[in-house]
This record gives C-alpha cells, sequence and structure tokens, in this order.
C-alpha cells in the first residue's frame, strides 16, 4: 500500500507542476494577452485555451502514468487536475489578500477576472472543480482507442486553427459572392467564428478524418496494385498539386501572408545552410548570422543606387557574386577553427558572427559600408520590366532558391562529400583514419553552409530595400539553430516545418511577440522530451525507428574497455 | 625490409615510455601477431603506425616509404587500413554508408560533380554501391545494409568494421583484438576469416590478440611486447618456449614463489 501511496503522491505533484505552469503563464502576462484573440465567440479566447490545455495535459499525463483500470486512470486525471486547478485558486488567494502588482505586473484585475470565472476569491472552489473536470477529460482523451482520439483530436485542432486565424482567413475569404463567400458565410460571422460555425468545422472534420482512417488502407491497396507507371503519374499529380497549392499562396493570403512567407523562406535557406554544417557535419555553429550578413551587404553594394552603392548592378548579376564571396568567407572562417572541437568550437563561433556585425557597425568602415545608417536604396529585382516589388513577388524567388539550395544540399548528402561529413559528425579520429582529409572537408563545410545563407542575405537585401548591421544580430543564429533542431538534425523537409513552427506561426500569432522567446524555450524543451529526433527526422533515422529491432540487437559493445598506454 | 618496418621507435607520453627502441619488421603476405601483457605497447604501436600517434624517435617505412610525419588520412590512402579495440563504427549511419565511407580515398568525385550528377559521378557512385554490397556479401551481412550500424550484434559490428576497413583496398590489415568478447567458436570463425583475407584477396595482416588459442593458430610470426620492448619474437613454437615470454606473462619463478609464501 505504500507504494500506491506514493504513486498517488506522485499524481499530485505532477498535478502541481502543471499548475505552476499556469500560474506562471498567467503571472507573464501571456493568458491575458493572448485573450485578446477570440477562437470562439463567447465561448473560448487563446489565453483560456492555454489554461485549458494545460489542465488537459496534466490529466493526460498523470492517466498514462502507471497501470491500473480506466477507473483509477480517471481517478488520476481527477486528482491531477483539481492539483492544477488548486495552483491556480492559491494564485487566486494570494491575489485578493496581498497585492501582488507591485512584483508581477501583469496580476491586474482582468487576470483574476478571468482565472476565477469572475467571482474574484469567491471562485476558487469553481477553480479546483473546474480543473478536475478538464484533468478528467485530459485523462479520459488516454482511454479513447486511436479511431476515436484521431478523428476527435482533428476536429478540435482543427476549430482552434480556424478559430485562431479567423481574421485571416475572412480576408482570403473576402468577396461579396462565389464559393470564397459561400464558405464564409457559412462559418464566420464578420466579428469572429461563432459557436455554430465552430461546431460545423469540428464534425466536419471529424467525419472527414473518420472517413479517411476507414478509408485509408483500401485506397493504399488500390494505389499498391496499379501498375508501376501509374504510380508514378499518381505521384507526379499530387506534387504538381502540392506545387500549385504553393504558388497560389501568396496571391490568395494577401500581403501579410506573403511577408510571412517570405520570412519563412529566408529562414529555410538560412536553416538548409546551417544544418549542412550541424546537421551533417556536426560542426555547431552559433555565428551563422554573419553569412546572412555577408549576402545581404554584397548585393546592397553592388546594387544599391545610394551613397554607398559601388556598381550599380542588377540584382541577379550581384547574387551569383555573393554566393561566391558568402563561399569564401566560409573558406576564411574555417581556416582559424579547423583544430577546435564541440563546445570550444560554438564559442569560437559565437565570436565570428558578433565580428561581422561589428565590423559593418563600426566608424572605421563607415564610408564603405554606412555604419550604423545603413545601407539604402538597393534597388528590387526585376526581369524584363516585371518587377519583384513586394513580399508577394519576391516570394517566388525565395520559393525558387530555397528549391534548388534544398536540391543542392540533397545531392551533396548523399554523395561522396556528404558520407564524409557524416562520418566525421559520428568520430572525427575515424573519419581521419578511414583517408578523409579533415581540412577540406570542414572547410567545404563552412563554405557551402555560409553560400547558402548568403543567398538567405541578398534576397533579404532586395526586400527591404535597405540593410542594417543591427538586423544581423546573434538571435537570428539562435532563432536558425533552434528550427532545425525542431524540424530535425539532418533532416531537409525538417528544415522547412521547424522555420514554419518558430518563424510562421509567431508571426501569424502577433500577441505571441512578446514572448517568443519563451515559447521557443518551452517548445525546445518539449522537443527534446517528446520528440528527439524533430518535427521531420532525418531519412535514415525514421526508417530505423519504424523498423521493428533486428532480432537479439546489441546496442553497446559489451567488452569492457581495458587499458592500454 | 617488409612490407612494414620499424626501426628504433620510441613513443614516450611524459614520463612513460610506451615504446622504447622498437624494431619491428612485417613480411609482405604474412599473418603476423603482436602480443603482450596490458599496457604492454601494443595499441600504442598501431598508433603511431596509422598516424594517430607521433613518434618521438625512430622511423617506420610502409613499402619502404617513410609515413612517420604524414597524417592518418594519407596513411589510409597509401594502404595501411585498421579496426579498433573499443569498436569504432559510424553508429549512426546504415551499414552500407559505414562501407562506402570506407572507399573515400579511391573515389573521384567532386563536390561540384556531386551537385550536378555528372555520368562520372554517377558511375563511381554505382560501382561504389555494388562493391559496397559485395563487401557486405564476402564478411557476410548481406541484406543488412540498411541497418544504422548501431543496431547490429556485437559479433556483426566486428566484421562490418573489417568491411569498412577492408574498403580502402588495404595492402596492411591491422586488426586490434579481432575476437574480443567472442565465444570459441565465434573465434574459431574469426581466425578462418582472418585466413581468407590474407589468402584470396592477399593483404598483410598484422594483429594484436588476447586469445591464446587464436594468437597460435593462425600467427605464422609472433612479435612479443612488454613494458614497451621487443623481448621475444618467432615461430608460436619458438614463443611458446621462450623463457623471458613465460616470465613476462607468468612472472619469474621467484615472483611467483613470492605470492605462494
Amino acid at each position: 500500500m505504500r507504494s500506491d501511496r506514493g504513486s498517488w503522491g506522485r499524481v499530485i505533484s505532477g498535478g502541481l507542476i502543471f499548475g505552476a505552469a499556469a500560474v506562471f503563464v498567467s503571472l507573464v502576462g501571456m493568458v491575458e494577452a493572448l485573450g485578446v484573440r477570440v477562437i470562439v465567440i463567447g465561448v473560448i479566447d487563446f489565453g483560456r485555451l492555454l489554461l485549458l490545455l494545460i489542465g488537459l495535459g496534466a490529466g493526460y499525463q498523470a492517466a498514462r502514468r502507471g497501470g491500473g483500470g480506466a477507473l483509477t486512470a480517471l481517478l488520476r486525471g481527477l486528482l491531477a487536475g483539481a492539483a492544477t486547478g488548486a495552483g491556480l485558486a492559491a494564485l487566486l488567494v494570494l491575489g485578493s489578500v496581498v497585492n501582488l502588482r507591485g512584483m508581477f505586473i501583469n496580476a491586474s484585475p482582468a487576470l483574476f477576472e478571468i482565472i476565477s470565472f469572475g467571482r474574484g476569491a469567491a471562485g476558487v472552489p469553481l477553480v479546483v472543480a473546474a480543473g478536475a473536470v478538464v484533468g478528467v477529460l485530459g485523462a479520459a482523451a488516454t482511454l479513447l482507442p486511436g479511431t476515436v482520439r484521431g478523428p476527435l483530436g482533428a476536429g478540435v485542432t482543427a476549430t482552434i486553427v480556424i478559430g485562431l486565424f479567423q481574421e485571416l482567413l475572412q480576408i482570403i475569404l473576402q468577396g461579396e459572392e462565389g464559393v470564397r463567400a459561400a464558405i464564409r458565410q457559412l462559418i464566420f460571422v464578420p466579428e469572429g467564428l461563432p459557436p455554430r460555425g465552430a461546431l460545423e468545422v469540428f464534425v466536419v472534420v471529424l467525419v472527414a478524418s473518420a472517413l479517411w482512417r476507414s478509408r485509408r488502407p483500401v485506397v493504399r491497396s488500390w494505389i499498391s496494385k496499379r501498375p508501376p507507371r501509374t504510380q508514378r503519374l499518381l505521384r507526379l499529380l499530387g506534387l504538381l498539386l502540392a506545387v500549385a497549392v504553393v504558388l497560389v499562396l501568396p496571391a490568395a493570403g494577401g500581403l501579410f501572408v506573403s511577408q510571412v512567407l517570405v520570412l519563412v523562406g529566408l529562414y529555410t535557406l538560412m536553416g538548409l545552410g546551417l544544418n549542412l554544417e550541424v546537421g551533417f557535419a556536426g560542426l555547431l555553429d552559433l555565428g551563422f548570422v554573419a553569412f546572412f550578413a555577408i549576402g545581404a551587404y554584397t548585393v546592397g553594394l553592388l546594387t544599391s543606387t545610394g551613397q554607398y552603392g559601388v556598381a550599380h548592378w542588377s540584382f541577379w548579376a550581384a547574387v551569383p557574386v555573393a554566393l561566391v564571396v558568402s563561399l569564401i568567407a566560409g573558406f576564411l572562417f574555417g581556416l582559424p577553427i579547423l583544430r577546435i572541437r564541440g563546445d570550444y568550437l560554438a564559442i569560437a563561433t559565437l565570436g565570428f558572427g558578433e565580428i561581422i556585425r561589428l565590423l559593418a557597425l563600426s566608424d572605421a568602415l563607415r564610408p564603405w559600408f554606412g555604419g550604423s545608417q545603413g545601407i539604402l536604396a538597393v534597388p528590387k529585382p526585376n526581369i524584363g520590366g516585371f518587377e519583384f516589388s513586394g513580399p508577394m513577388q519576391i516570394f517566388y524567388i525565395t520559393l525558387v532558391s530555397s528549391a534548388f539550395i534544398a536540391f543542392v544540399a540533397a545531392r551533396l548528402r548523399d554523395s561522396r562529400l556528404g558520407r564524409a561529413w557524416m562520418a566525421m559528425r559520428e568520430d572525427e579520429d575515424v573519419a581521419e583514419a578511414m583517408g578523409i582529409n579533415l581540412i577540406n572537408v570542414k572547410l567545404l563545410a563552412y563554405g557551402i553552409g555560409g553560400a547558402f545563407a548568403g543567398m538567405g542575405g541578398a534576397i533579404f537585401a532586395a526586400l527591404l530595400g535597405s540593410i542594417f548591421p543591427h538586423s544581423f544580430n546573434l538571435l537570428i543564429s539562435i532563432n536558425v539553430l533552434a528550427l532545425i533542431i525542431v524540424g530535425g538534425m539532418g533532416s531537409l523537409p525538417g528544415v522547412v516545418v521547424g522555420s514554419l513552427f518558430l518563424v510562421g506561426l509567431p508571426e501569424l500569432l502577433r500577441e505571441f511577440s512578446d514572448f517568443r522567446f519563451l515559447v521557443y524555450g518551452a517548445a525546445l524543451i518539449i522537443m527534446m522530451q517528446v520528440k528527439p529526433a524533430g518535427l521531420w527526422p532525418a531519412a535514415a533515422v525514421r526508417r530505423e525507428l519504424l523498423k521493428e529491432e533486428p532480432v537479439g540487437a546489441v546496442t553497446e559493445g559489451p567488452v569492457a574497455e581495458r587499458a592500454e598506454a | 625490409m617488409g612490407i612494414l618496418a620499424s626501426q628504433q621507435l620510441t613513443k614516450r607520453f611524459g614520463g612513460l615510455i610506451a615504446l622504447s627502441e622498437l624494431d619491428l619488421d612485417v613480411a609482405e603476405r604474412s599473418i603476423h601477431s603482436i602480443i603482450g601483457p596490458n599496457g604492454a605497447g601494443k595499441t600504442t604501436y598501431f598508433n603511431c603506425v596509422t598516424g594517430f600517434y607521433r613518434a618521438e624517435e625512430g622511423r617506420t617505412f610502409f613499402n619502404t616509404q617513410p609515413i612517420d610525419t604524414l597524417t592518418p588520412d594519407k596513411i589510409t590512402q597509401l594502404g595501411i587500413a585498421r579496426t579498433y579495440q573499443n569498436i569504432r563504427l559510424f553508429a549512426n549511419m546504415t551499414c552500407l554508408e559505414n562501407i562506402l565511407v570506407g572507399m573515400h580515398p579511391h573515389l573521384k568525385s567532386s563536390w561540384m560533380g556531386a551537385i550536378l550528377r555528372t555520368p562520372a559521378t554517377r558511375q563511381d557512385e554505382a560501382q561504389a554501391h555494388e562493391e559496397a554490397i559485395r563487401l557486405l556479401q564476402f564478411v557476410g551481412q548481406r541484406g543488412k545494409g540498411d541497418y544504422l550500424a548501431r543496431n547490429l550484434p556485437y559479433g556483426e559490428q566486428r566484421r562490418l568494421e573489417v568491411a569498412r576497413a577492408l574498403a580502402s583496398r588495404p595492402k596492411l590489415l591491422l586488426l586490434d583484438e579481432p575476437t574480443a568478447g567472442m565465444n570459441p567458436r565465434e573465434s574459431m570463425d574469426t581466425m578462418a576469416f582472418i585466413r581468407r583475407l590474407r589468402d584470396e584477396l592477399g593483404i598483410t595482416i598484422l594483429l594484436i590478440e588476447h586469445n591464446m588459442r587464436v594468437v597460435m593458430g593462425i600467427s605464422e610470426i609472433i612479435t612479443v611486447l612488454d613494458f614497451g620492448q621487443k623481448i621475444a619474437e618467432g615461430t608460436p613454437d619458438q614463443v611458446r618456449n621462450d623463457p623471458r615470454v613465460i616470465e613476462a606473462y607468468l612472472g619469474t619463478r621467484r615472483g611467483v614463489a613470492g605470492v605462494g609464501a
């Protein structure tokens, strides 16, 4: 019985941890700030959803730990949820006794109103009870079979996503008549997503997801029974469809969506470069923004019609030069750090990023680089009279160059050089003993990775039309590193997925911007816990994860190393 | 002079003399073993030959060419390959990729060729894949090319390491305790396998081994090291009966008696 009591203690303490998380997001102001964004009118907003998700998480987590029957699991969820609610209730009580605002500026009456369901300190029992109910719901989710949980989850997720982005979707679906208007009027009212619309979305997605689940094996087997040529044709068709969707995105989404997409594209370019260094070759680089800056400055200097322009070239002529310059910068950058390994490499590269930024900013180089004033009047690219004047047009440049760079990266990965990089990542000494010239291979990794980022910088210069040193700060390097970790080290699709999640999503949810790095940190920790290989793991890793362990597999060398001089 | 020859080789780590004026000569197409107690300097010698360590004094020649000042990659390109005492595969790469990395020195494709996928590169890669698959079959791992190296059972990891070493088409293969951790039956298989390497591929074998049944069964010549010095050399029969070898392995007569008293 003792151990039993211990396990219940763990459930409660686990619930309290989630409660602490709820208190934390409340006190940093997230709940209130995100509360501005209503998801379903009169039902729930983003801030409350966050608290709800934390409660659900507490119940889910508690139910999954330890055995026992369904009832025990539900009871665990109840307890954990109540503990989470108790955390918030404690905040309520504390807030009604002492004035917390002296210390926590976000502990406002509005916050307490959200937490207490508008009842103040009298709402304490209600908060605990609500926590318990939510906890039971979270626990119940673990008990449902996959065939029910999957569609249900899809329905809820779709409703939340559509509610979150209702403003954007309404803009996309604007117009007086036609299909777009019909869809808009069916789901939305001008102010947002009403409960009726939410229900419609939920039911439609639920049914569609359930149908797809039951039909998927049939469709799969139908496809696998077609002759190979038809299969190829179908795959090509799917690909063309995907490309078509991507191509119409800027036109359909408007200026704001295009802006976000271009940003995602630029981060994808940098991510592909850093992925080559860190993911393929295992060379940690915290100064990666330097190459982005070098690409941007090269294009700026070569094309600008302003004070600092040196050549007045066209964008298209300047891009290859920018690529070569950042490639050479990569070689030069690699030279002094050839013999540095591991943690020290991170610190050395950190320095490089700062050096480039400070050089651009310095007064000594001001006559050439413009110092903090930057380089202005960088013209837009154009082809035969068509000007890539804004994000909606420049999107296509980023798209084409990302596709091209990803293609190059894929070819390199599957080549002799790619294998040498991976061998070096695994074991530098043995790689050298395999006949790999570490110096060449390392410099190529820095050079090619740098050139990829230089491409991004070149587009960045044209996009903004001006370049300032402060655009190239350390945070960009860290963003890029974070996105390849979240996407999956060494995985090319992972880079795109990572930048959509870590760059695109925060831009679309502007309320998040104050909490961006808080969310980054949390996302990274959760990733490492839940999906250490990333959202879209590299092919070899995924292949292994899906495959059953070979019979009698031994993962570690069983012989103790003998001491040998 | 044989295929590998070291003269007066000395390697120190601070005050410790790991190798002391070692003379060693490995005849071409022989199976030559180095034995000795723990800490005798056997692996240190391998590390000196392959360029991991640089000996303070003395010289080493491969095919009469001095290799003391070369980096490990250059030495491998000349035709020396090795395996490691504690297996050092590229754990997160597949078996096939491990072998392909081993082929690195004699593949020609450049990075530009790889991006453009020129006909020459394609042909090079296709041949490399074919050869890698042949090597996998040769070490009895047909069909395991897609497994990650770390997921192979221990014995197969050892064999994959040999396959990776063979991929560089070596003339001399250094094996560091190839039967470590194996049961008697696996050890016998490995012995037969090593003999095949020499007989079928004509590779000279230099191996470090603790298992005396293997050493005596396979070696044509044995060098015995103790405290970094060569204390004996000869055929298995000569070495087995050498008083200094018995002394190094079992202690002096007095020492043994001392323990008993």
